[in-house]
């Protein structure tokens, strides 16, 4: 037995040392991770990211440099209270931020670096720059910044900020204080942008002090820079549009109908890009995020869904030839609206009876009632006619998202069958409980860019490319979805007629005043009712003016959807800035001044402020146009003078 | 010539491979703690690798001679040899040296010399000699007191000259001594010691008498024989609580700071987050960065060269008492379970083959030399886990250090030749 205690110990100690060895390094799962690993520090190098040209090959963005001061907490030495106010000083913070940056750094991890003050001025990272050693555990990384060469189009080209904790979970591309896209084509295009960054591992000894590469290098990667992209849009175009959308609140989308390629995005109101760009992105986006009034971050062209109004009666013209339940001379009679049980549809006074053509230049009501009923009629059931009209309507890219490179987008509304006997019942429903949207009421909702792309389908007489915003990326090609036409299930031959109309709406219709001499458009004019609630109420509000048109009516270059909210009538606000966009696109400059003098003119603002003034106001009939100081004006006009040529 | 043949594979060639193996792959972890980027020669004697590879190449010649003397000449000289022991360890009061507060140390031109290393093999010898004399009874008090004596004094010196690490490894004698026929209460006691000190400290005073309590109380009742009175029971009570009270009274009194930390990091006693922090950077450090380098070891280990931490010198003492954390870090879990199986399976063999001697000196001995390697290979690699406090011992065989290594060797291969000679014996 005495024999046997040394033996049996021995054995025992082994056991353990080995249950112990097995724990630490083998069940404690410890995945080795060079990122995680305290005497491995990886180094960044940032490369420049992409340029943005606009289609003409003017830059739109660069690059500045930008500074941040990173801290690493577990190696921060304390500072005396000298050194500390002389830190403070430089990095202009207070004590109480330096205390609260640190703590927030060491919560998120004591080990792994994170920003303390981003973003740092050229002339503070000077000052800064010599100090740094003094101040263990601090480091200053340098970032690229964008460089807006431009004050437009910022719905379009989006912003770049830090990235949060949520997207560095999700991509471990990603490290505290990096830059990502946030909205616009930074967002969309990030990965082309950004390139890959450069890593170099540093073999750091307990000191902290680097030992040289670790490996020689063999982890090392050098930075690949970031493509430069070249955009659709005509950024004069843009600045145009950005100009007549001042004081007043919707979307423009311009289409190029040859190609998909989006000319003009314009969202209003806007910002100047540069405004969330360095040390106060956070204090400006969360102004313009909190400003739940005027919504400056809302784009309206692509997120804003109204019902569509008149211009959607052009769809209805054409399923009702594709379907052959009515020629063009078919006539209807309207005596101020179309009666139905005993309800009726109102309309505004003009000649009757009306065929094809006169129901679109006039956009007769009842003319397109009566369309829509022997639309849904052609077949035994309600749901089957709605199914089928649905089909063709989705065709024009209308009810869905269109798949676009644009970082936000809403999928509009188109019903069927399914959409109202969930409303009613199975079967519980009549074409009469739908006949609003024979005149794009009722159900159907449509953002502005589908509407521009509609008008695009109809320009292209039958065919639409998906509205995409990229143009040429650097040493890439640009998606084969976007270059390959899609077509809608309307033939071609029936677009003629519906063409003629739009055009007509123009030389006699609705936008007669609108004509712009030398260039045949066709348009259609809209409005859309609209309500909010006011304490509780639910209130009318002035109308929504919209418009829709493509120019020239043969090989169209440019389609065009025109939103203003509360702007009444379609031909008042939204036709008149779609026919001036139209001539700037064609031609360069502006020979229908006085409709350039009326939309720079009249604000809209007095309008806006009405739901919250708390002061009664009336509708549409009652509403007056509120012009701006002569000294606004001039200014305007300035601006438009100075926007570059491209 | 055919004599000198036999001669030599009397050797027990299984513990020879065993020693050359762990000397091997210790040199080449020593190697790898030490080196500062690029190793331009093997030889380079400014480098610790280079005067390893020295102190490697003197263990040879201190091979030949030791096997070349007679097998007698140890049992013969033995008090002699444990006398120029002892007599060197006082020596140091006067001519030694400090080295990190410890008077451990001959300084003779840059080479440095430390006689305790030494002392542990002479004081083997002189208690297998004095255990296996005739008149010698392990069973008498008598012979438990001058046996006693034999490693207390070395001990009582070491520790004077503030090196508490290697005092600790006589105790590594007791394991001889109850071979050698000490009574079955010596152990109970010393396992009983051991646990009231752990409990007391871990769990107070009060809860340790309760255990202590119930513990006896079990006893008595299911005692063999009624030989002992219930007085005496409750004699063995009190001296349980007085002794637990002592070890707390010296916990909180008699220990220098340091080494109460570490007690206090080993059983968790520390609860102030502020205070386990500064331990974190001071008793702490080394013993958190050398299981961090083990675990990131993982299974099989970063390579030879490779390990980053064991690279960037984190660890800090990791070509000496923490050079098994270089194991784990470059070799992996496969390597470092390696490394505890080669030392199971030397003490192991010694053992086998000390119980095979003929002659009770040569017994004694080689259970000395187990029990010696057991205790520095438990302490050293438990303390670099973090299952022990930290004690500062080597790993035999494998630290860096030229007076380590040899002390270890000359203890080995003594036995390896008391054993050669064991047909001779009778």
């Amino acid at each position: 037995m005495r024999k046997l205690l040394l033996l049996t110990t021995v054995i025992l100690v082994g056991l353990v040392f080995i249950a112990r060895l097995f724990y630490l390094q083998v069940y404690g799962g410890y995945d080795y991770n060079i990122f995680e690993d305290t005497a491995i520090k990886p180094e960044y190098t940032y490369p420049k990211r992409g340029y943005v040209y606009d289609r003409n090959g003017k830059l739109l963005v660069a690059n500045q440099p930008s500074y941040d001061v990173m801290v690493i907490p577990r190696e921060v030495e304390p500072l005396d209270s000298l050194e500390l106010v002389e830190f403070c000083n430089l990095l202009k913070i207070t004590k109480e931020d330096y205390d609260k940056k640190l703590e927030r750094a060491k919560n998120y991890s004591p080990r792994l670096p994170s920003p303390f003050v981003p973003q740092l001025s050229k002339s503070d990272y000077a000052v800064l720059q010599e100090k740094m050693r003094k101040y263990t555990g601090f480091y200053i990384q340098k970032r690229s910044l964008r460089s807006y060469q431009t004050t437009i189009g910022a719905n379009v080209l989006g912003d770049i900020g830090e990235v949060n904790r949520s997207i560095i979970e999700k991509q471990p591309y990603y490290k505290l204080g990096d830059l990502i896209g946030k909205q616009g084509v930074e967002k969309t295009y990030e990965e082309t942008l950004r390139g890959i960054k450069g890593i170099k591992f540093i073999q750091k000894d307990r000191f902290n002090k680097n030992i040289g590469p670790y490996k020689e290098g063999k982890f090392d990667t050098l930075p690949k820079p970031g493509k430069d992209i070249t955009i659709t849009i005509d950024s004069q175009l843009q600045a145009y549009g950005e100009l007549l959308m001042t004081n007043k609140r919707g979307g423009i989308v311009a289409i190029e109908p040859s190609s998909g390629e989006i000319l003009a995005m314009v969202s209003g109101p806007s910002y100047n890009p540069n405004l969330l760009v360095g040390r106060d992105r956070s204090k400006n986006f969360n102004k313009l995020y909190r400003d739940s009034i005027a919504k400056p971050l809302f784009d309206r062209g692509l997120q804003a869904m109204y019902p569509p109004g008149s211009p959607f009666k052009t769809l209805n013209a054409l399923i009702a030839l594709q379907e052959g339940v009515v020629s063009t001379e078919d006539r209807f009679s309207c005596n101020m609206g179309y009666r139905y049980g005993n309800r009726k549809m109102g309309c505004h006074a003009h000649k009757s009876p009306v065929n094809m053509n006169i129901g679109i230049y006039e956009s007769c009501n009842a003319y397109f009632a009566n369309v829509y009923r022997r639309i849904m009629d052609k077949y035994d059931s309600p749901a089957e006619g709605m199914d089928n009209w649905s089909k063709h309507i989705k065709s024009f890219g209308l009810g869905d998202y269109l798949n676009n490179d644009l970082s936000v987008g809403q999928p509009g509304k188109v019903p069927t069958a399914a959409t109202y006997d969930r409303g009613y019942g199975k079967n519980k429903w009549y074409t009469t409980f739908t006949i609003s949207n024979a005149i794009g009421q009722g159900e159907v909702l449509a953002t502005p860019i589908q509407l521009a792309n509609m008008a695009a389908a109809i320009g292209n007489r039958g065919y639409y490319y998906t509205p995409h915003i990229i143009k040429n990326i650097e040493g890439d090609t640009i998606p084969l979805k976007f270059t390959t036409p899609k077509y809608t299930t309307i033939d071609k031959k029936h677009f003629e007629p519906v063409v003629q109309g739009m055009h007509d709406v123009y030389n006699k219709g609705t936008a007669k005043n609108l004509k712009v001499n030398g260039i045949d458009i066709c348009g259609k004019t809209g409005t859309a009712e609209n309500f909010a609630i006011i304490d509780s109420i639910k209130t009318q509000l002035t109308d929504h003016s919209i418009f829709v048109a493509f120019a020239p009516k043969d090989n169209p270059k440019i389609a065009i959807a025109v939103f203003i909210e509360n702007g009444y009538f379609g031909s008042r606000f939204a036709g008149r800035m779609a026919s001036l966009m139209i001539e700037y696109y064609l031609r360069g400059e502006i020979t229908r001044k006085d409709m350039e003098s009326f939309v720079l003119r009249y604000s809209l603002e007095h309008e806006y402020r009405k739901p919250y003034s708390g002061e009664p106001f009336g509708i549409n009939r009652q509403t007056t146009l509120e012009a701006i100081s002569e000294e606004e004006y001039e200014n305007l006009l300035n601006l438009k003078a100075e926007i570059p040529k491209s | 010539m055919l004599r000198e043949n036999q001669r030599r594979f009397k050797f027990d060639w299984i513990t020879i491979i065993l020693f050359l193996l762990l000397v091997g792959f210790g040199y080449v972890n020593i190697l790898s703690a030490s080196h500062d980027g690029e190793v331009t020669s093997y030889f380079n004697m400014s480098e610790l690798y280079g005067k390893q590879l020295v102190f490697i190449g003197l263990t040879f010649v201190i091979i030949l001679l030791i096997l070349s003397l007679e097998a007698k000449f140890y049992e013969r000289f033995s008090s002699i040899i444990y006398l120029v022991a002892i007599l060197s360890l006082v020596g140091l009061f006067i001519f030694g040296k400090d080295v990190n507060g410890a008077r451990s140390w001959y300084g003779i031109g840059s080479m440095t010399i430390q006689p305790s290393e030494f002392a542990k093999f002479a004081t083997a010898l002189a208690v297998a000699k004095y255990i296996s004399d005739i008149q010698t009874n392990m069973k008498t008090l008598k012979d438990q007191i001058r046996v006693a004596a034999i490693i207390f004094i070395p001990a009582l010196l070491i520790l004077l000259q503030n090196d508490a690490g290697s005092t600790i490894v006589y105790l590594a004698f007791f394991f001889v001594f109850y071979r050698e026929g000490l009574q079955q209460i010596y152990l109970i006691v010393v396992i009983s010691l051991i646990l009231l000190a752990v409990l007391s400290l871990k769990f107070g005073i009060l809860a340790t008498t309760v255990v202590a309590l119930i513990a006896l109380t079990v006893r008595y009742f299911f005692r063999k024989k009624k030989r002992a009175s219930k007085l005496q029971y409750i004699l063995v009570l009190f001296i349980a609580v007085g002794f637990a009270y002592g070890v707390k009274l010296f916990y909180e009194h008699g220990l220098q700071t340091h080494q109460q930390n570490r007690i206090s990091l080993w059983l968790r006693l520390e609860k102030d987050p502020v205070k386990l922090e500064q331990m974190r950077k001071a008793e702490a450090y080394n013993l958190i960065q050398s299981e961090e380098a083990i675990s990131s070891g993982g299974l099989t280990g970063k390579g030879f060269f490779e390990g980053t931490r064991t690279t960037g010198k984190f660890v800090p003492e990791q070509e000496t008492d923490y050079i098994f954390s270089t194991v784990g870090e470059e070799w992996g879990f496969l390597g470092s379970s390696a490394v505890v199986l080669l030392f199971v399976f030397l003490i192991i063999r010694i053992l086998y083959l000390a119980e095979a001697q003929k002659s009770q000196f040569s017994r004694v001995y080689g259970y000395g030399v187990a029990s010696i390697l057991f205790v520095h290979f438990t302490i050293n690699i438990g303390m670099v886990m973090g299952l022990i406090p930290t004690v500062g011992i080597p790993l035999p065989f494998f630290s860096y250090g030229g007076s380590g290594l040899w002390g270890f060797t000359i203890l080995l291969f003594i036995f390896i030749k008391l054993d050669s000679n064991k047909i001779n014996e009778w």
